[in-house]
């Protein structure tokens, strides 16, 4: 224990490291997640056959894999462009590779939470919109969009659940995380066990904080029923 | 890209393929075996089994696979007494570590499976069970867990492609699989991607065979339960 206990603000420097990326990495997926939902639902057919094979990919190939490809395969891949164009050499940061990696990796799995929270939505209410008059950004806007988050709202905690699980991989391009940071520190003290246990406590906390605010949120969007 | 290169190391990946679906498989049979006694009793809620049950899961699915290896690869060779013991011989090895995680890891996740399954049984396929003189075990063995079983399938079937993903990690620990032929392609030749990317091929074509079998398996065993539904699933896209 004594060991452990000078490494701790290092270690949590680590894990505010893997909650940054978690959070961006989010952020990412959620954006891509609207857009190929947008193009799932109303993408015509070559929009529709560009968000399969999105999804396809992702679900066909480990996540370890898409991230080392992104960042040695992307890493040449810029550089070949960009000497095409005279750029200077371009370095694609560790942290970066695996914000856009695990975003793209999860902006698949919410394309999917959002296709089916849309499709859950009645469609007589948006029906009625249009019969009010209402104009199709406004039905979107003040009508499919609130319930979206309600219907999407389960399984967008899940997926974040999993992302953040999914971000200690990251670690192995050498990305200076909790895991990365505890599996060096632990090793020069010779405590990995201890060290190691630390993370896993790190990460039973970070999950529970957000399953805790995750309920809070889908008890602030649920239904309110008029029957009362 | 050049494939020549893939080409000439064709042994290597098929080594790794083997290394992979070995791991993979023994750890869904491991992990099945943990699974099956602990989703049922979760399920029940047995008092001091099911708390023990519920931290092993809590445990397990809270926190990253790869963490949970490293706990064991490197964390457990910290203490004299494990490297004393009779057990160091597997310890030692990164193979046996990989397959004790993983099956722990897949039990955990499969114990959920199977505690949804059951809980979700039709109270009546029980008391017809009963009401036809069976006994409480007959009742659990020859209808509780075949008909649970059955509706756990689709949910099984994304375990099972989930672990297959999941098995990576053992490259990380110097392990041959199908990602460890790529890097040691990459390494050989100083390539960037083509290691990676036949990597991800293979990984794909496993996926879809996995998922065609498990289509085919639900087709067969789920069959009765579509004359209800018409509409099957058409696309499982869930996460564990």
């Amino acid at each position: 224990m004594d060991q452990l206990v000078p490494y701790i603000p290092l270690l949590l420097r680590g894990a505010l490291v893997t909650v940054s990326l978690a959070v961006l990495a989010l952020m990412l997926a959620t954006a891509l997640g609207a857009i190929a939902a947008a193009g799932r639902l109303a993408g015509g057919w070559i929009g529709q056959g560009v968000v399969l094979g999105y999804t396809s990919l992702v679900r066909g190939v480990p996540d370890l894999v898409l991230i080392l490809l992104i960042y040695f395969g992307g890493q040449r891949l810029l550089n070949q462009i960009g000497s095409g164009l005279g750029w200077e050499y371009v370095d694609l940061s560790k942290f970066w590779a695996g914000v856009l990696s695990i975003g793209f990796i999860y902006g698949a799995y919410l394309t999917e939470t959002f296709r089916g929270a849309y499709l859950t939505i009645p469609r007589g209410q948006v029906e009625a919109a249009k019969a009010l008059g209402m104009r199709p950004l406004s039905v979107l806007w003040k009508i499919s969009i609130p319930q979206l988050i309600r219907f999407a709202l389960p399984g967008y905690a899940n997926v974040w659940q999993v992302l953040v699980k999914s971000t200690a991989v990251v670690s192995v391009i050498g990305l200076e995380d909790l895991v990365g940071l505890a599996n060096d520190a632990g090793k020069s003290v010779r405590q990995p066990f201890l060290f190691f246990m630390f993370v896993l406590l790190v990460y039973l906390l970070i999950t529970w904080v957000s399953t805790t605010g995750f309920n809070w949120a889908e008890r602030r969007y649920a239904v309110r029923s008029h029957a009362r | 890209m050049r494939v020549e290169l893939v080409l000439e190391n064709w042994q290597m990946f098929a080594e790794g393929v083997w290394m992979t679906l070995q791991l993979t498989g023994l750890s869904l049979l491991i992990g099945f075996c943990i699974a099956l006694p602990a989703g049922i009793v979760r399920a029940r809620r047995v008092p001091v089994l099911s708390p023990i049950i519920n931290g092993y899961v809590y445990l397990f699915r809270g926190t990253p696979l790869l963490v949970q290896l490293y706990l064991v690869y490197y964390g457990l060779s910290q203490f004299e007494a494990v490297r004393e013991s009779f057990a160091w011989p597997v310890l030692r090895e990164a193979y046996w570590c990989a397959l004790i995680t993983f099956s722990l890891n897949s039990g955990a996740y499969a114990t959920e499976i199977i505690r949804g399954a059951v809980e979700t049984t039709p109270e009546g396929e029980l008391e017809g069970a009963r009401s036809l003189g069976l006994s409480p075990g007959q009742v659990t063995r020859l209808v509780l867990i075949p008909s649970a079983l059955r509706r756990a399938l689709p949910q099984y079937g994304n375990e099972v492609v989930f672990m297959l993903h999941g098995s990576v990690v053992a490259s990380i620990i110097t392990l041959q699989d199908i990602l460890g032929a790529g890097r040691t392609l990459n390494a050989r030749y100083y390539l960037a991607y083509e290691g990676f990317l036949t990597a991800a091929a293979l990984y794909m074509s496993i996926t879809l065979c996995l998922v065609l079998v498990f289509r085919g398996l639900e087709r067969k065993y789920l069959a009765h339960l579509d004359i209800q539904a018409p509409k099957a699933k058409k696309m499982k896209f869930a996460l564990r």
